[in-house]
């Protein structure tokens, strides 16, 4: 069939024979006729010619040679992937013959345009050295090359080849190392992993240990933490001379200093800790482990309990790897001791090391947990699991000591267990137990004595008669008579129980010669003519010590010291206290021996070596433009947060009232045309849009800027003149943009403009990035990705759920009364007519002259927002002061902090001239007072308006009793605590005055006092009167407590614990403020 | 690293071999039946076991030992998460995981490990580079195939393999566009004689099935990410949105695959849907036993508790049993010991229960452990920790998709000891 000229024939020949290699059936009659077929057109029988002779080519070396010029042909085959498996079929045949050509076809794929054959050609390298290792050199040379490559695709197979050929030259990595941190957490799965526990290697011998010196650590460690929360990867070269700059500041206080690089890599793998590869995950745990500073090891706990419900291979490796953990850091594991508990289901050897990890987490607190667990395990079917039980809880004993008599009795109640494997256990670890406190025990010895009887296990009985031995004197009646029945059964005994019959009688010769002369002399006799030359030999040796002869010399006078010499309590230590020396995760600590090519984890260098062998030449004109890029990126800065932050509504509302006169004819016009036309106008503005994005795209394709109409022109040379200026902050560039755009254009447009403004910025901004030509492809294709998400927010349509419209209408209108219910000050209500309250304070959104007519305030209403429950409630209240109605009010184009949400109110479809209406909606600050930004539209025009929560509103009030609220203020001590000093205003002393001022302040409810003394008496009058208050933050749920104490002349102290330290600190401002004035 | 794989079966045939580099001869697999041999059950041969000249890592799925040698240091974890990924790869690829499907399309399977590894080193691991180059059989292809003489082998490079999204293939089309997510979450628990919950907690996962034209950009968000407490992702989500954000941004793999799995924090507490009263006792003379269980609805949040399945391992000595259920079916099997009693759907008014009595081996003494119970149920539309998917945005493509949501609370490892 395989000469036959249809592919389809060769086809199912070609599979017939793959499958006979498949079954490990011998196919190698068939090569020559095989090899033929290596030059075949259809691609599949073709790949099956291949596999057929990478498995046979090294017996049949000559014929291989054969198929050589094939694959030399297929080296400059224009489709990549013909290129890329050329290479591995070449690299695969074993055939020393073809080293040269294969060092030629390495070296030519090393530089190859594609990636993927470049990553083939580090996959061929390892195989070549094992090939033919005198290539060694050249090889290197190679892989050095490839270490420089800059894809994600090389640099785990490279990494590979690394290890396998020289995983002595640490020195190559040194210029790779911060690419690789960098690259790490795009390259695929499995080159992770080689990579991590490279840079492991790579990190012990570079960077000192982090926990040289413990106490100064702590200070390190909260410094560090201040620049981890200024996570920003996209340019390196600032962050590096910015925690350059931050290390340095250090250096000059304490000693220690993590090198940057050292935390850069710990900073890198961190996220994949989350990763779904179980190796993986390994592997950042064991580089924690191996490299990180105590304090910041705990994080792979999580983690790595996480695997544990993985298959159960996965289980047993991690279960070995935490047992090793648990021995040095216990602490890190603690709070997951419930997860190592036991289901009879598992596997046995999950249970033994899951007991071990058990045993390793015991500790005086929760050892009566574990013990109690323990037992249940002792009934378990499974013998083995038992027995390892048992010596479990004999370790506990050993290591808490309060808990050993417990432990002895549980164990001596095992004696009388059916099982005898069981029993057997018992009374060895019982023996070891007892060797530690004797004296108080000879009535347990006793009892041991008697199952000599009974008990079966050669190592048990061989225990019980070396505990009668060693402690005959506490049971001076006993021992003789043990002694005499195991005179009687001494022929039919095990080795290991002879040799204990003889050390007893011994023993008790020494102690006790009178009773037992003539059985000691019996049991020898009988020694003396056993099989075993061990206990022929021990026999002789005995008599000789301890009875007294002529010849025998000065030994004997010292038999009873040296029989019965005290003997030290053994220790019962853990089967995984040495295995730390070992890389963990490695199959070599998991086998607790040296694997072949196992590379030792070295010591920590005493001095830290050159770091800068790590720095990597940047050319000039590179570092010009990631100067550029830095500007740029202050630019751009100030868009998220000024115009969110503090100064937002201010601003905002400047801009606003500028571009409202600015383009007021325009929209004056705007007004008078007619709804039909602005209907049109928006939809043309939508297409219009889309075009545009369209447009974006291919230019993003075409990669080069392309100059629009006018405006856009305009609007660019704007940009650049602030990317120049680089303090100008953007919103206010945003608006000015709008501004000109409006008086060009119509107002329909300028949203549209706006964005495209937006998009350019960014275009350019990766214009300025493409110039430099050889630069990390990651970066690149970060800021695509981060473009596209921009992008994504124009055309992102809020599409408000209609279930959630009824009930918000629902709630404005019942909302009245409601407020009336709950306000919680008792000072003058409002008119039931009208909401809101006076008690809630009002702030203005839209001002009357800005809105044209249109006012809006708000304010908060302090209710909870009934369709989510994180969000807070804003209550809007609009009055039309305008001659004409307005029509369609509606909110748009929200701009939120990342994190936060907002829920719009329903559309107002009319409001009347002189009339006035209220609507409620919703906001997710996510904690945080940064404002929410969006436009007011009415059916004509757009207001950028925006709301700043105060801190006190993003809380809700709970209900705490005095003691409760005692309890939670205890847990949040330290640094979740403020207090503040301060003297009441004059008018504010009562305490009526007090709490209304803090509950408007913030909204809390008041906790009530006294309540509880009753029930607990021993809590002394206060002299002062203490008022408290708690609340918990809208989205966390977090507790706030405010503690306002009062003395004597209005002088007061103010507290407020809250876990958001952030939010602690402003409400105290807050309430300061309001207390003082 | 990885030298060379066996496939072996429960009863010690190999059935497929594949070497990497040199032939390793089928003789080193002796270490492993002698390991076999000595550990009863199949699920306790330990899975790392060294020989003189090799270590052998096997993993046990699907009734098959799938064996791997290796000759130098590696990371155990790393051969046995690829282990799992070839099973894994051959039961997307048919359906199952079993000896005849392994050995109906042996050339496939073949090819794929071809693919899979170069020289020991994982090359393309992830599904959808692997279906591009060689495609899963279907009725279809094959009589196709056989028509015009087409192959199964993609003679292109993988779109995939080269982007910086190797989990989707590029120019993917459907005329219905949907987007399914199925959370499913189960509860871990030891319950103990007393009915006391000793440790209980919620795993989930969230499996997705995503059929989307081109390359959307998903974005998926929950009313209560609070409530994760400890997770882990597909390689597409992009981690650093999770961290700030807490909202899953992703571009999908195309097909079935498995988007994230999590931990509910321990904090919350973990309503346990069941309770279970049961008493068994062996007596000590006559051997015999008693067994009686009831079941009865505790905290199922107003949903019918489905798929109710008790399972329990008897002791050695139980030879058979003479039981009656109130509700479903019971069986036992005398050879592996193992009571099945099969409820389905559990009603509240007239609660399921099983009765009657346990014969033993005459002679054998009383066994000291009352074996426990392993209870498997199912209520669907429901995340027992209250888990809710807000909403799913697209980004990127123009169509509208059609998106579904589902829930399921299942038992995972949930036990009642006796």
């Amino acid at each position: 069939m395989l000469d036959s000229n249809k592919d389809s024939l060769k086809l199912e020949a070609m599979k017939r024979i793959v499958a006979m290699i498949a079954r490990g059936k011998n196919a190698s009659d068939l090569f020559p006729a095989v090899v033929k077929n290596v030059a075949c057109k259809n691609i599949e029988v073709k790949k099956l010619v291949y596999v057929y002779l990478v498995r046979y080519a090294e017996e049949q070396q000559d014929l291989a040679l054969l198929s050589i010029s094939t694959f030399q042909r297929g080296l400059k085959d224009p489709n990549q992937l013909i290129r890329a498996s050329a290479l591995r079929v070449l690299s695969s045949i074993r055939v020393t013959i073809i080293v040269p050509i294969m060092m030629l076809a390495i070296k030519e794929a090393a530089s190859d345009m594609s990636p993927y054959v470049r990553k083939t050609a580090a996959h061929a390298i390892p195989k070549l050295y094992s090939l033919d290792p005198e290539q060694k050199d050249q090889l290197i040379e190679v892989i050095e090359k490839l270490l420089a490559d800059k894809t994600t695709l090389v640099a785990g197979s490279v990494v590979m080849a690394f290890e396998e050929v020289c995983p002595e030259r640490i020195d190559l990595i040194h210029k790779n190392y911060r690419k690789l941190c960098n690259l790490l957490i795009d390259v695929e799965e499995w080159g992770q992993v080689v990579i991590i526990n490279m840079l492991t290697r790579y990190a012990r011998t570079q960077f000192l240990n982090p926990n040289i010196n413990e106490s100064l650590l702590e200070e390190g460690g909260s410094g560090e933490k201040t620049f981890y929360g200024s996570d920003d990867e996209e340019d390196e070269d600032e962050e590096e001379k910015e925690k350059k700059a931050e290390t340095a500041a250090m250096a000059k206080r304490k000693p220690y200093v993590m090198d940057p690089d050292h935390r850069l890599l710990l900073r890198n793998t961190k996220p994949l800790l989350q990763s779904r590869n179980a190796a993986v995950v390994m592997a950042v745990a064991q580089l924690y482990f191996h490299l990180a500073p105590k304090a910041e090891v705990g994080v792979i706990a999580k983690a790595l309990v996480r695997l544990l419900r993985s298959h159960s291979e996965v289980q047993y490796v991690v279960l070995q790897n935490v047992a090793t953990m648990t021995i040095k850091r216990r602490g890190m594991f603690e709070p997951y001791l419930k997860s190592f508990y036991i289901r009879s289901t598992d596997p046995t050897q999950i249970k033994v090391l899951k007991l071990e990890v058990l045993t390793n987490l015991a500790n005086e607190t929760n050892i009566s947990t574990i013990l109690r667990e323990f037992q249940t395990y002792i009934k378990s079917m499974d013998k083995d699991f038992v027995a390892a039980t048992i010596q479990a809880i004999g370790r506990c004993a050993t290591n808490i000591g309060e808990v050993r008599d417990t432990c002895l009795n549980g164990l001596v109640q095992l004696l009388s267990n059916r099982d005898e494997l069981v029993v057997a256990e018992s009374v060895v670890v019982i023996k070891k137990l007892l060797q530690m406190q004797p004296e108080k025990h000879s009535d347990i010895i006793k009892h041991m004595a008697k199952l000599t009887d009974n008990i079966q296990v050669p190592m048990a009985r061989a225990s019980i008669l070396w505990l009668i031995g060693e402690y005959c004197e506490h049971v001076p009646k006993i021992a003789p008579d043990v002694l005499r029945k195991m005179a009687k059964s001494f022929t039919n005994e095990e080795d290991i129980v002879k040799l204990q019959i003889i050390n007893l009688a011994a023993k008790l010769y020494l102690t006790n010669s009178k009773q037992t002369k003539l059985l000691t002399q019996y049991v020898l006799n009988l020694a003396k003519y056993d099989q075993n030359y061990d206990i022929r030999d021990r026999a002789r040796f005995i008599r000789q010590l301890i009875v007294p002869t002529e010849k025998s010399g000065a030994l004997s006078k010292y038999a009873k010291k040296l029989f019965l010499a005290l003997k030290p309590a053994p220790v019962l230590e853990s089967p995984f206290k040495d295995r730390d020396h070992f890389q963990l995760g490695s199959l070599s600590h998991l086998l607790n021996a040296k694997a072949g090519g196992y590379q030792e984890l070295p010591d920590w260098p005493e001095a830290a070596p050159d770091p800068s062998v790590r720095n990597v030449e940047v050319p000039e004109w590179t570092k010009c433009s990631s100067r550029e890029k830095r500007k740029e990126k202050k630019v751009e800065k100030p868009f998220y947060s000024d115009s969110e932050g503090e100064s937002g509504p201010t601003e905002s509302a400047d801009s606003e009232s500028d571009s409202g006169s600015g383009s007021e004819s325009a929209s004056g016009s705007e007004v008078s045309a007619s709804g039909s036309e602005s209907e049109e106008s928006e939809e043309g503005s939508e297409s219009e849009e889309e075009e545009q994005k369209d447009k974006k795209k291919t230019k993003k394709e075409l990669k080069k800027p392309v100059q629009e109409s006018e405006s856009e022109q305009s609007s660019e040379e704007e940009e650049r003149k602030h990317a120049r200026k680089s303090k100008i902050s953007k919103s206010e560039s945003e608006s000015e943009s709008d501004e000109e755009d409006e008086s060009e254009s119509e107002s329909s447009e300028s949203e549209s403009e706006d964005s495209e403004s937006e998009a350019e910025v960014k275009k350019k901004k990766k214009a300025a990035e493409s110039k430099p030509p050889c630069k990390p492809v990651k970066k690149e294709n970060k800021k695509e990705k981060k473009e596209i998400s921009l992008l994504d927010l124009d055309d992102f349509d809020p599409t408000p759920s209609p279930q959630v419209t009824p009930v918000n209408s629902f709630l404005s209108s019942s909302l009245v009364t409601d407020l009336e219910g709950l306000s919680l000050s008792d000072s003058v209500l409002a008119p039931a007519t009208m909401a809101p309250s006076s008690a809630l304070k009002s702030y203005e959104l839209l001002h009357r002259i800005t809105g044209e007519g249109l006012q809006v305030e708000f304010c908060f209403s302090r209710q909870p927002f009934s369709p989510d429950a994180n969000m807070v409630a804003v209550q809007m209240h609009f009055t039309n002061n305008a001659s004409a109605d307005a029509k369609s009010l509606h909110m748009e184009d929200v701009k939120l902090q990342s994190g936060m949400r907002v829920r719009e109110f329903p559309e107002i479809e009319l409001l009347p001239a002189g009339e006035t209406a209220t609507a409620v909606m919703g906001i997710d600050f996510c904690d945080s007072t940064q404002a929410a930004n969006f436009q007011l539209c009415t059916q004509t025009r757009k207001f950028f308006v925006s709301i700043q929560p105060p801190v006190g509103e993003l809380m809700r009030p709970v209900f705490l009793t005095e003691n409760e609220f005692k309890k939670e203020q205890g847990q949040l001590m330290g640094m979740n605590e403020i207090t503040e000093k301060l003297t009441l205003d004059a008018t504010c002393r009562n305490e009526h005055t007090i709490v209304q001022r803090v509950t408007a302040a913030a909204n809390l409810s008041r906790v009530p006092c006294g309540s509880d003394k009753e029930c607990s008496p021993p809590v002394p009058p206060p002299d002062h009167p203490v008022y408290r208050f708690a609340g918990r933050t809208v989205t966390s749920g977090s507790l706030v407590l405010v503690t306002v104490v009062t003395r004597e002349e209005g002088a007061a102290q103010l507290t407020v614990n809250c876990e958001k330290m952030v939010i602690g600190t402003m409400l105290v401002k807050d309430i300061l403020l309001a207390l003082t004035q | 690293m990885i030298h060379s794989l066996f496939l072996i079966n429960q009863s010690g045939d190999i059935f497929l071999e594949k070497h990497w580099k040199s032939v390793i001869g089928r003789s080193v697999c002796d270490y492993f039946f002698e390991a076999k041999e000595k550990a009863v059950e199949p699920e306790n041969v330990p899975p790392v076991l060294q020989t003189p000249h090799h270590y052998l890592i096997t993993i046990f799925r699907g009734k098959l030992f799938f064996l791997s040698v290796i000759q130098t240091e590696v990371s155990p974890l790393f051969v046995i998460e690829f282990l799992h990924r070839i099973a894994d790869t051959i039961q997307d690829y048919f359906g199952e995981c079993s000896e005849t499907v392994i050995k109906d399309n042996v050339v496939t399977v073949y090819e794929l490990l071809e693919e899979m590894l170069d020289n020991g080193f994982p090359l393309a691991t992830e599904s959808n580079i692997l279906k591009e180059m060689i495609k899963p059989p279907t009725i279809l292809r094959s009589v196709v195939n056989t028509l015009t003489g087409g192959s199964n082998v993609g003679d292109m490079l993988p779109t995939g393999q080269l982007s910086n999204i190797p989990w989707r293939r590029a120019g993917v089309k459907y005329t219905n566009n949907e987007a399914y997510f199925d959370v499913i979450e189960e509860i871990d628990a030891i319950v103990d004689k007393s009915g006391t919950t000793v440790f209980a907690e919620i795993q989930g996962v969230i499996e997705a099935c995503v059929r989307l034209s081109g390359m959307p950009d998903l974005t998926l968000s929950f009313m209560n990410p609070s409530l994760l407490d400890d997770v882990s992702f597909h390689p597409c989500v992009r981690f650093k949105r999770w961290e700030a954000e807490r909202v899953l941004s992703f571009i999908p793999p195309d097909g079935n695959f498995t988007l994230m799995n999590y931990h509910v924090s321990s904090q919350n507490v973990v309503a346990i849907p069941v309770y279970v009263k049961q008493s068994i006792n062996f007596f000590e003379s006559g051997s015999c036993g008693r067994l009686d269980i009831t079941i009865g609805p505790k905290q199922t949040m107003g949903k019918t508790v489905e798929g109710l399945m008790v399972t329990v391992h008897m002791p050695k000595a139980v030879l058979s049993v003479n039981l009656t259920p109130t509700q479903g079916s019971c069986t036992y099997d005398s050879a592996t010991k193992v009571l099945v009693w099969d409820i389905g759907k559990l009603n509240p008014q007239k609660l399921p229960n099983l009765r009657g009595s346990l014969s033993m081996q005459s002679g054998a003494p009383k066994p000291e452990e009352n074996p426990s119970l392993n209870i498997d149920l199912k209520i669907q539309q429901l995340a027992i920790s209250g888990l809710k998917v807000s909403r799913l945005d697209m980004y990127g493509e123009k169509y509208k998709p059609f998106k579904g949501v589902k829930y399921v609370t299942k038992a995972g490892k949930f036990q009642v000891r006796s």
